[in-house]
């Protein structure tokens, strides 16, 4: 950390407790100004608690926030605004039929009539444009704006404030690569303009490419402050786990056998009539994994649903030479759990898992007609399939080992694991995947993607839904890239880039739209 | 936040918000210029200490584990079925229809036919409104209440022009069979020693035939059907791949259509198993008790069975002991009708707030139990991530 430059924020010994837990414990860090200073750590360690605080949501039990050296209590948001603190959110905060300029200005509006505050904002905005490359229509209505471009109205609307301190907070799960370029970009331009930014991430490939300094949080207490050119993504890695990870997932090439699911023109529209899948065509065969890149909200989710039996859909579909019912009577998910089709959803939470059931009882849930879980044509065996669950949770490493839990107890990457473990061990001829490893910390992501390619090896068809780029580049042996409801073109991993697959991401495409086969 | 240990939960929850019930119903007895110590004294008088109290007591806890186990059943489906009162409307329909055109030769297959009917017509009578709720998306809670009144009103009609007995004056059916009565708690061998009544010296009263004179009471063998049905669905909810997807359903309908459950599926056969249970209330009042259906048969009992489910947590074993409280409530204000001056209609208001108590504040009572606990617990800090 470079010492002669002055500090311009400091927090001194924070501690945060909700009821027994611990959330932040003793925290010290000091961001100099005029750095971009990373915040990285595992889910549930404690980095969203810290930036609540440091935005007045929540006050600590214990501590000290320093502004520029004077020690500023921060009650609530509208201190941390005059402090000088602008915070942009993962889930925007904008109103959607307002323009940009009119979403700028709410709750910073001087005087009773708006017209003296549009025409200030509009100047404001034209200088912030020009001097951050921040460029946005300030006429534009919220909704007409793409997320990347929205996310530039929620910087406009903190720089406005005069802010001079910027938290962003996981600012680029909703974008593709080349908006994240653009966005760090930007965070640097305003950096060498003399503006403190704070980016908090749990993704090791942008601490690396956009911060200066990084700080690393584990269990709620700050375990490294470093130079970021002096570390390494393993060693923050290690740090984050606090144990050694491998980052690269080890992986034998495929030997694809039978065709097993091949998918011709399948369509989906949504409860309001608006086609999300407009003529998907793909073929997986045994033994490989199809992955399919995109950015959130460009069919992936249908597509799962619609193979899934969790969402009507026409076209044809044949598993393993056997058409598929697609809507109607056998196109559900227990038909398609008898057809041999695992289903590891996107949503864990709502759709994987019932939250206030047992972690043996979820572990039934779409196999409750299951023989092995039988104790006789009428009842149930309950103590089969606990016994099942202990077997699982061992083998899958769940923590805590415990099968009477609620599944809402568990933390994200248990809660998956148990998902998981019901899917995988069904051997299913044919698994969906969606986002297997989202909110799932970095150890557990290692276990995950190594039984995906263990499943695999053995012989399942697997079709891999992830927004994470990386995910899919070092896991799929072919590269499927979605958008607006059509696949855009397959890709070879070992030949592809980040670059050529965000242009297709984004729509772009100089090469006609192929089939995925 | 910390969390009260479950012992607590399900047994000094539910305590201290009856005891915050009993004080303020003493409050209103007080008010109306009464005694509330008399009161209580009248009502335990009447109710649990005597045989003839608890052949009462048990004879409306019989009916309200019906109705409670009703309102259970369609819970755990995630539907809130209010048509109880109707359903057991129409179930002592089917009862009325089993006993006087079926001439049954003794009364554990007249039981066995009435129940029949009785779970039968109960069962359309929920199934109507579990068919809108599946297929046209119209709230459950809505038409069941509805289907409420139309039965209310279909029995007026049954009752007046179709079933009643030429000659008779008021709108009720003629009488069953004397095969079909149930043998009630004074008729059972074994158990009707207990209702014997005594002369002033202490010898066994007999009556002018010779026999013993035994106090009539309306409890019957339907008390033991209803503890049998709390099993039944108790291990039909717990035990069976039916249960797990009802209850799954009924936690969540995303999950459920991921899992492959069939919403239309589980709707239809959870409400046709409430609607099934209300309806066999009846067998307990019609057959067992009024020998004979007569207009608004179900008295409410539908609505408490409401109040049961809520307070007994929706599992079988918390109605049953529900039930019985209500059942105790129920006696209890008839007994302070007769033997004070504080009107019958005193019960409702006590059940009223029983029904506050336990139901709609028992978050007060819980966080309030919470803060006593955690005063008496020294805070263990754990360390973990943020939650």
């Amino acid at each position: 950390m470079t010492k002669d430059a002055p500090i311009a924020i400091e927090l001194k010994g924070i501690s945060k407790a909700f009821g027994p837990v611990q959330a932040n414990k003793d925290i010290n860090i000091a961001v100099p100004k005029g750095t971009i200073h990373g915040i990285i750590g595992e889910n549930g360690a404690g980095k969203s608690t810290l930036m609540s605080i440091l935005y007045g949501f929540y006050k600590a039990d214990s501590g000290q926030i320093l502004i520029n050296g004077t020690p500023t209590p921060i009650p609530d948001s509208q201190s941390a605004i005059r402090a000088g603190i602008g915070m942009v959110f993962q889930h925007f905060k904008l109103v959607q039929n307002f323009t940009v300029l009119e979403n700028v200005v709410l709750g910073a509006e001087e005087g009773a009539l708006l017209g003296p505050s549009l025409r200030k904002a509009r100047a404001e905005l034209q200088r912030l444009a020009q001097e951050y490359d921040l460029d946005v229509d300030p006429d534009a209505l919220i909704e007409d704006l793409s997320v990347g471009h929205q996310q530039r109205v929620e910087i406009l609307k903190a720089l406005y404030r005069q802010a001079d301190i910027l938290i962003l907070d996981e600012p680029t799960g909703v974008l593709t690569p080349d908006e994240a370029d653009h966005l760090f970009r930007i965070l640097k331009g305003l950096r060498d303009q003399g503006k403190t930014v704070i980016l908090i991430t749990h993704k090791l490939r942008e601490i690396m490419e956009a911060t200066d300094n990084v700080s690393v949080m584990r269990r709620g207490t700050m375990v490294a402050t470093v130079k970021t050119a002096e570390t390494s993504p393993e060693a923050l890695a290690e740090l984050m786990v606090g144990r050694k990870v491998l980052l690269e997932v080890e992986k034998p090439p495929a030997r694809p056998g039978a065709l097993v699911l091949s998918v011709q023109d399948l369509r989906v529209r949504d409860e309001h009539g608006v086609e999300r899948l407009k003529g998907v065509s793909l073929e997986i065969r045994a033994g490989e994994i199809l992955g399919i890149a995109g950015v959130a909200g460009n069919g992936q989710s249908e597509l799962l649903a619609a193979l899934g039996g969790m969402m009507p859909a026409t076209g044809s579909v044949s598993l393993n030479g056997a058409p598929l019912p697609l809507s109607g009577a056998g196109a559900d998910g227990r038909s398609r759990r008898a057809a041999g089709v695992g289903h590891v959803p996107e949503d864990r939470q709502h759709h994987g898992l019932i939250l206030d059931f047992t972690a043996w009882e979820n572990v039934a849930f779409g196999y409750s007609d299951d023989p092995k879980y039988q104790a006789n044509a009428l009842f149930m065996s309950n103590d089969a399939l606990r016994d099942d669950t202990r077997r699982k949770m061992e083998t899958f490493d769940v923590r805590p080992p415990d099968c009477w839990l609620a599944a809402k107890n568990f933390s994200g990457g248990n809660q998956q694991k148990i998902v998981v473990a019901r899917e995988f061990e069904q051997n299913p001829t044919l698994l969906l995947v969606g986002q297997p490893t989202r909110g799932v910390d970095i150890g557990a992501i290692e276990f995950i993607h190594k039984q995906l390619i263990a499943l695999r090896d053995a012989g399942a068809a697997i079709l891999l839904v992830s927004v994470e780029l990386d995910e899919i580049l070092s896991l799929s042996d072919r590269i499927a890239v979605m958008f607006d409801g059509q696949i855009m073109g397959t890709r070879d991993p070992d030949t592809t880039n980040e670059r050529e697959l965000g242009l297709l991401m984004a729509g772009i495409t100089d090469t006609p739209k192929g089939e995925a086969a | 936040m910390d969390r009260l240990p479950k012992w607590a939960d399900v047994t000094l929850v539910p305590l201290v918000s009856l005891l915050l019930a009993a004080l303020c119903s003493a409050l209103v007895i007080l008010a109306i210029g009464q005694d509330p110590l008399e009161a209580l004294d009248v009502m335990i008088q009447g109710t649990v200490m005597t045989a003839s109290g608890w052949g009462y007591t048990l004879y409306y806890t019989t009916s309200f584990i019906f109705t409670g186990l009703a309102v259970t059943m369609a819970f755990h489906a995630g539907l809130f079925n209010i048509g109880g009162e109707g359903q057991a409307q129409l179930g002592g329909l089917g009862v009325a229809l089993a006993l006087l055109y079926i001439p049954w030769p003794h009364w554990s297959l007249a039981l066995l036919g009435a129940a029949c009917g009785a779970a039968l017509f109960g069962a359309l009578w929920a199934a109507i409104p579990a068919w809108l709720q599946a297929k046209r998306g119209s709230h459950i809670v809505i038409t069941t209440i509805m289907f409420n009144y139309i039965a209310a009103s279909l029995l007026i009609f049954l009752l007046v022009d179709v079933l009643r007995p030429a000659g008779q004056m008021d709108p009720a059916t003629a009488r069953f069979g004397p095969d079909a009565a149930l043998p009630r708690f004074h008729e059972i061998p074994g158990l009707q020693t207990l209702f014997q009544r005594y002369t002033a010296d202490g010898a066994v009263k007999l009556n002018a035939a010779g026999n013993i004179d035994y106090q009539i009471v309306p409890a019957n063998v339907t008390f033991f059907v209803a503890l049998l049905l709390a099993l039944g669905v108790w291990a039909l909810l717990w035990r069976t791949r039916l249960g797990y997807d009802i209850r799954a359903f009924g936690k969540s309908e995303a999950a459920a259509r991921y899992a492959g459950i069939g919403a239309t599926k589980i709707i239809m056969i959870a409400m046709i198993l409430s609607g099934g249970l209300a309806g066999l209330m009846a067998i307990n009042n019609v057959m067992g008790e009024a020998g004979r259906l007569v207009q608004n048969s179900a008295s409410g009992a539908g609505f408490i069975g409401i109040a049961v489910a809520l307070m007994g947590r929706n599992h079988p074993i918390g109605v049953v002991l529900a039930a019985f409280l209500f059942g105790f409530l129920f006696q209890g204000g008839a007994e302070l009708g007769l033997w004070t001056k504080i009107p019958i209609e005193m019960r409702i208001v006590v059940q009223g707030l029983v029904i506050l108590f336990t139901g709609a504040l028992d978050v007060g009572v819980r966080m309030l139990l919470t803060r006593l606990f955690s005063l008496f617990r020294r805070p263990k800090p754990v360390a973990g991530g943020a939650v």
